[in-house]
């Protein structure tokens, strides 16, 4: 057990590696064969992550160096600084990596029967692994050569299984657009890379945090990394493709973007809070976050209020949902540089806003995999096609007000206890923030329960009477993602304790990043 | 090469990355803007290439070096491994304008253009 969770990081990252390669090949066999070897590793790759988490709180930062002798062994002998791949996993990395297992097992669940009509099916799971694969490295890498290589896995892959359906138009424009985005975003990244290791010559985060000097080149550097990473994550004024790309999507790869989405939102935290650190403790970055942050709660939102479409109306709503960890990280960045401030609230906002990430990310994908279904049983995407659907199919219609209530921040569910906190701490740094918040949780409610009300409310329509509650994995995926949804709303207290607050830690302590890499003694 | 300025391939990639911003943004041909993300990668390729080099030096091959400096490595591998991601990136986008080409029978992106609002 000890060599497994040391072991545990690169397992990881290398289980949904090789099982992809491996599923065209069972899956000429046969289909069951298939669809049990994928759920049996993305099960064990949740169960390596719960038992990581769970090592991470008791012995703290985890570090793993590639080809080494001993994988803590980060400068090899004879070198000053560290030249091989680490991986490193703290409180923060491990919080996103707890999401993206659950969201990526439940997806896998929900696509055995959303996707069991259409063809190459083999294919598809390759690629939805390999995704996988992409986003754990992201969460896990201490290398910023290696955060673009699996920020491209992650890309492509995802544009891939967006245009997955061919026979569709539409896939095909919105996986185009996510191509090109990611494409150019991380182009830039991989120039702000090479800007960053002209001067410093080093690529690891740690190393490269140690000696950063804030030069001109490092702010053309941050400029370029921030701008990548919050185009790919969707914030406003850079989200026009986000919407396309989304709604477009079968329904259990849309809820998987969503945590890539969340995935670059973690590099850009990273790059802010380890990377630049304390130098930007009185800048205008965390001002920036916050304006954006802002701008994205509200242009999504009211955009998401004329929306037909109902995955597209979840798109926007995405958007929206996403400003709010930007103005929780933003205000915690703002403050960062001023001790006694970071105590009083930034500390609490950045909590909040890390915490409303793993909230988004159950209520969210819970969301999309309800208009999966209702695409799955009507055929459309129009919400006003529908109607009466809550006679033919309870489960969804249960659901759907879960993940309803959840993002509207209704007590007691989980979304409200992510926003109080959010509220309580950014109104002590400008209560505008707070006002716009909660305006925009309103309007949230609002067009949640006029879509509600369109899909499954009235009389049963003529054209839907042949329509059956959705297969039995759909609904499983779905109250998988409930079931987290209930659990953080029984235990707001013991998820803070355990898991937000160590990774807000792990973010504003850059001195521990730092020294995890170099410091350990060989 | 030793008759041409050291910073001569920076201000190449420089250009190579302007040119290619200008062609992805203002065209509306799809072909187009997948030559300009293609210039892109070039323009960042030659950056980080053109960062490993040292006047003189030779290859970072360890076998029957000459005296003198050596190369930067890293930045090589570093670009090796965009120029195989960017084939991949590449060839994918080319697909899709095939599947695109093949729906609306247009590759002006304002006339294939389906979804708004």
């Amino acid at each position: 057990m000890d060599t497994l969770i040391t072991h545990s990081s690169i397992l990881i990252i290398a289980i949904p590696l090789v099982t992809a390669f491996l599923i065209p090949l069972v899956g000429m066999t046969s289909k069951k064969a298939r669809n049990a070897l994928v759920i049996v590793s993305l099960a064990f790759v949740a169960f390596l992550v719960f038992a990581l988490a769970k090592d991470i709180a008791i012995n703290g930062i985890h570090i793993y160096t590639l080809g080494a002798t001993s994988p803590d062994l980060t400068t090899p002998t004879g070198f000053m600084a560290p030249v091989r791949i680490i991986l490193e996993v703290d409180g923060m990395s491990i919080l996103m990596g707890i999401i993206w297992s659950i969201v990526s097992l439940a997806a896998a669940i929900f696509s055995f029967s959303h996707i069991a009509s259409e063809t190459g099916q083999n294919r598809f799971y390759t690629l939805l692994l390999l995704m996988v694969t992409g986003g754990f490295g992201m969460m896990f890498t201490g290398d910023l050569f290696n955060l673009f290589v699996f920020l491209e896995i992650a890309s492509i892959s995802g544009a891939a299984l967006i245009a997955f359906r061919t026979k569709f138009a539409d896939t095909q424009e919105g996986g185009f657009k996510y191509i090109v985005v990611s494409a150019i975003a991380s182009l830039m990244v991989l120039f702000a890379i090479g800007l960053l290791y002209a001067q410093y010559n080093s690529l690891n985060i740690g190393a490269l945090a140690q000696v950063i000097q804030y030069t001109t080149p490092d702010k053309i550097a941050l400029a370029l990394l921030l701008i990548a990473f919050t185009m790919k994550a969707g914030m406003v004024p850079l989200h026009l493709w986000f919407p396309d790309a989304y709604s477009v999507a079968p329904a259990s790869i849309t809820g998987m973007l969503v945590i890539t989405s969340h995935a670059c939102m973690y590099a850009a935290f990273r790059v802010c809070f380890t990377l630049y650190g304390g130098m930007l403790g009185t800048s205008v970055v965390g001002w920036i976050l916050i304006i954006f942050g802002l701008l994205s709660m509200f242009v999504g939102v009211t955009m998401a209020v004329f929306q037909k479409d109902v995955m597209r109306f979840m798109s926007y709503h995405a958007i929206s949902q996403l400003g709010y960890m930007w103005v929780g990280v933003g205000v915690g960045l703002a403050v960062l540089g001023n001790p006694a401030l970071l105590a009083t609230y930034g500390r609490d906002a950045i909590s909040g806003g890390i915490f409303h990430i793993l909230n988004h990310a159950m209520y969210k994908p819970l969301l999309f995999f309800t208009g999966g279904a209702l695409f799955y049983c009507t055929g459309t995407r129009d919400l006003t096609k529908m109607g009466g659907l809550a006679h033919k199919m309870k489960w969804t219609t249960i659901l759907y007000i879960i993940g309803t209530l959840s993002i509207s921040g209704i007590p007691p569910l989980n979304g409200f206890s992510s926003k109080i906190l959010i509220y309580e701490s950014v109104y002590q740094f400008h209560p505008i923030l707070t006002i716009t918040g909660i305006i925009v949780s309103i309007l949230t409610l609002a067009s949640f329960t006029k879509a509600f009300h369109s899909a499954f409310m009235g009389a049963e329509l003529p054209e839907y009477k042949e329509v059956k509650e959705v297969p039995r994995s759909m609904i499983i995926a779905m109250v998988i993602l409930a079931a987290g949804i209930i659990f953080i709303t029984l235990f707001p207290a013991l998820i803070v304790n355990w898991i937000i607050n160590p990774a807000a830690d792990a973010l504003i302590n850059q001195g521990a990043y730092i020294n995890a890499v170099t410091g350990a003694t060989p | 090469m030793e008759y041409i300025p050291l910073n001569f391939p920076f201000l190449a990639a420089a250009l190579l990355v302007g040119v290619s911003f200008y062609i992805i943004i203002f065209k509306k041909n799809l072909i187009k803007l997948i030559m300009g993300i293609a210039m892109l990668a070039a323009g960042v390729n030659l950056f980080l290439v053109s960062l490993g080099y040292r006047a003189g030096g030779t290859a970072p091959i360890y076998t029957d070096v000459p005296e003198g400096p050596m190369v930067l490595s890293v930045p090589q591998a570093l670009t090796l491994t965009s120029i195989v991601i960017n084939v991949a990136v590449l060839a994918l986008m080319l697909t899709m304008v095939i599947h695109i080409y093949r729906h609306t029978g247009s590759l002006d992106s304002e006339k294939s253009r389906k979804m708004k609002g």
